[in-house]
């Protein structure tokens, strides 16, 4: 083997151990928090309110907390969302226009958390008075949200293919027609995806909800909208570093419940995407 | 992709489709609509602290909001070299991950890095900060013998690895846009693979990669709960050779841990929001330079 071949070989063979380096840690985080945590996780942990200081109990109104967020966050952003997709893919020329709402949208993917935040309380807590509530929060999730579902709805609807649109309009259809009964059901799985992968962000963010929405104890289901409501993220936020002396076993569990429910949807978008794209007939 | 125009019947104006295309078309614009949003906000309750406090306290080294100091400079050199360090740890781990993934790596090594860095960009930070706190911080203060281990340094290897899926699938795309005839080429002059890849196909891809950095660049200096959560929050200047393993405070962290306890409209309650104004502004401009590079190129699908 001649001296370059062995640089090469020995080349791969680091970029190899680098590779290793960077998926290591992500195995033994979620190894550990799996192997901490899974002692807490039980019936009562899951469907009990906190208790004792939040020492004790359950964490079931942070659960339900982050459902709703999510739930409101949904509401708002996929309509809105696939509005901008539809738009961006089947309707817009490369304007001037068409240039400055792709930056706005490069730009709303790009802000700070804590910045998205700060706008909720400006806007939604104390301009519009909703308060610190599930709506100020749902709300400012969703526009935290929007650029995810665009972009990734947006591609899902550029690689159906132009003939399907040619077809459409040769018998007889108009445009919105050949986008709703055609190239919407084609780039569905697409779009699902893209609504997962952003709603799943949102479930996982404790920044802009900080001030928007969060509750720091609050051992209730908020009976309306206009009310603050604990969340998983913020909880975990809140036991790990506001309360001293927390079993740790109670922490390890709140992040495993959280870690959970992200990689879960997480999941179930990969299993859509690979299933469709086997199943795809173009 | 070819854009077919459709003519409608004129005899039969489709009122409903006009309604649908306007909804929808409003739908689109309201994105810009959103980011004047915020914009206006942040300026609204920010834009007093400029002349509410003068420049030199402002500008000045000391962040004592209780004693009426408000000192930006060690929160922005704080953000500054914690995301700088965590930009140096996670360019080189990212564009070799990259280039392992996309020119080396075998199927099987493949299907097994890919979904992990999906995984991985979708660990909430506030958990990533939890294991930056329990694990990490331990481990720093072991191996440093340093009185904490809540200092820049853990900060930067947790925002590190937050801004790796974003610098590897970038800078994957950037590699995956070099035609396969620039190997071919690389090949048939007698280069091996390896030196195909450093002094072809990397070059050939390094506006992309600098895209890539400049993304990962404007995802971790916004980041904020995991920041707050190990840097040790203590704003004092980072002057020191030392100081990237002490105490640091971010801009981000300020915000977050400083609003829950500020009377509304209160000199303090500005400051938070001017802070929010520098840190829109930061991320503003370094995501519109990217989309500029993003924009030369024939677009190949969106953000991922």
């Amino acid at each position: 083997m001649s001296n370059r071949h062995r640089i090469q070989r020995l080349g791969f063979i680091l970029l190899g151990l680098i590779s290793l380096i960077v998926v290591m840690p992500i195995l033994f985080v979620i190894g550990n928090i799996v192997v901490q945590g899974i002692g807490a996780i039980n019936w009562e942990f899951l469907t009990a309110m906190p208790r004792g200081g939040m020492k004790e109990g359950g964490i079931f109104p942070a659960i339900v907390g982050t459902l709703l967020l999510v739930l409101g966050t949904a509401v708002v952003a996929i309509p809105v969302g696939i509005g901008g997709a539809i738009y961006l893919a089947e309707y817009a020329r490369d304007t001037l226009w068409t240039r400055i709402l792709r930056l706005a949208i490069i730009n709303l993917a790009g802000v700070p958390s804590v910045v998205y935040g700060l706008f909720g309380l400006g806007l939604f807590v104390l301009f519009l008075q909703f308060g610190v509530s599930v709506l100020a929060g749902s709300l400012t999730l969703a526009i935290m949200t929007l650029p995810v579902i665009i972009s990734t709805a947006e591609e899902a609807l550029r690689a159906v293919p132009g003939e399907f649109r040619l077809v459409s309009a040769s018998l007889g259809g108009t445009r919105w027609q050949g986008i709703r009964y055609i190239v919407l059901p084609q780039a569905l799985p697409g779009i699902i995806t893209g609504i997962i992968l952003g709603l799943l962000r949102a479930a996982g963010e404790t920044a802009p909800i900080l001030f928007t929405a969060a509750a720091f104890y609050l051992p209730r289901i908020p009976r309306s909208l206009l009310e603050p409501t604990m969340a998983l993220p913020y909880h975990l936020y809140v036991i790990s570093t506001q309360v001293p002396g927390m079993p740790p076993r109670v922490q390890y569990g709140t992040a495993l419940v959280l870690l959970t429910i992200v990689l879960s949807m997480n999941a179930v978008a990969a299993i859509i995407r690979s299933y469709f794209r086997r199943r795809r007939e173009w | 992709m070819g854009k077919f125009t459709f003519s409608s019947n004129p005899s039969h104006p489709r009122w409903g489709e006009f309604a649908i295309e306007s909804t929808i078309r409003l739908l689109a614009f309201s994105s810009i609509g959103f980011v004047i949003l915020i914009f206006f906000f942040l300026i609204r309750e920010g834009l007093p602290i400029f002349w509410e406090v003068s420049p030199d306290n402002l500008f000045g080294t000391r962040w004592y909001p209780n004693f009426g100091l408000f000192g930006t400079v060690p929160l922005i050199l704080g953000s500054l070299l914690v995301t700088v360090t965590a930009i140096l740890i996670a360019l080189p781990l990212g564009v070799a991950t990259a280039v392992f993934v996309r020119e080396v790596a075998p199927n099987w090594a493949r299907e097994i890095l890919k979904p992990m860095i999906e995984i991985l960009a979708g660990i909430p930070s506030v958990v990533l900060g939890f294991f930056g706190m329990t694990i990490v911080a331990p481990l720093v203060r072991e191996v440093l013998g340093a009185p904490t281990g809540l200092t820049a340094f853990t900060g930067a290897i947790i925002l590190a690895y937050m801004a790796l899926p974003t610098i590897i699938s970038v800078a994957e795309d950037a590699l995956d846009a070099v035609p396969k005839s620039y190997r071919d080429a690389g090949l048939a002059m007698g280069a091996t693979q390896w030196q195909t890849i450093w002094r072809v196909v990397v070059p050939a891809a390094r506006s992309g990669i600098v895209t890539a950095v400049m993304l990962g660049l404007g995802r971790a200096i916004g980041e904020t709960m995991a920041v707050m959560m190990v840097t040790g929050n203590a704003a004092r200047m980072p002057l020191t050779l030392d100081s990237l393993f002490r105490p640091i405070r971010t801009m981000t962290a300020t915000i977050a841990a400083e609003m829950g306890e500020v009377a509304q409209g209160s000199v303090h309650y500005h400051a938070l929001f001017g802070i929010g104004i520098i840190l829109f502004v930061i991320t503003f401009i370094i995501n519109a330079t990217a989309a500029v590079t993003i924009f030369k190129k024939p677009r190949r699908g969106g953000l991922r």
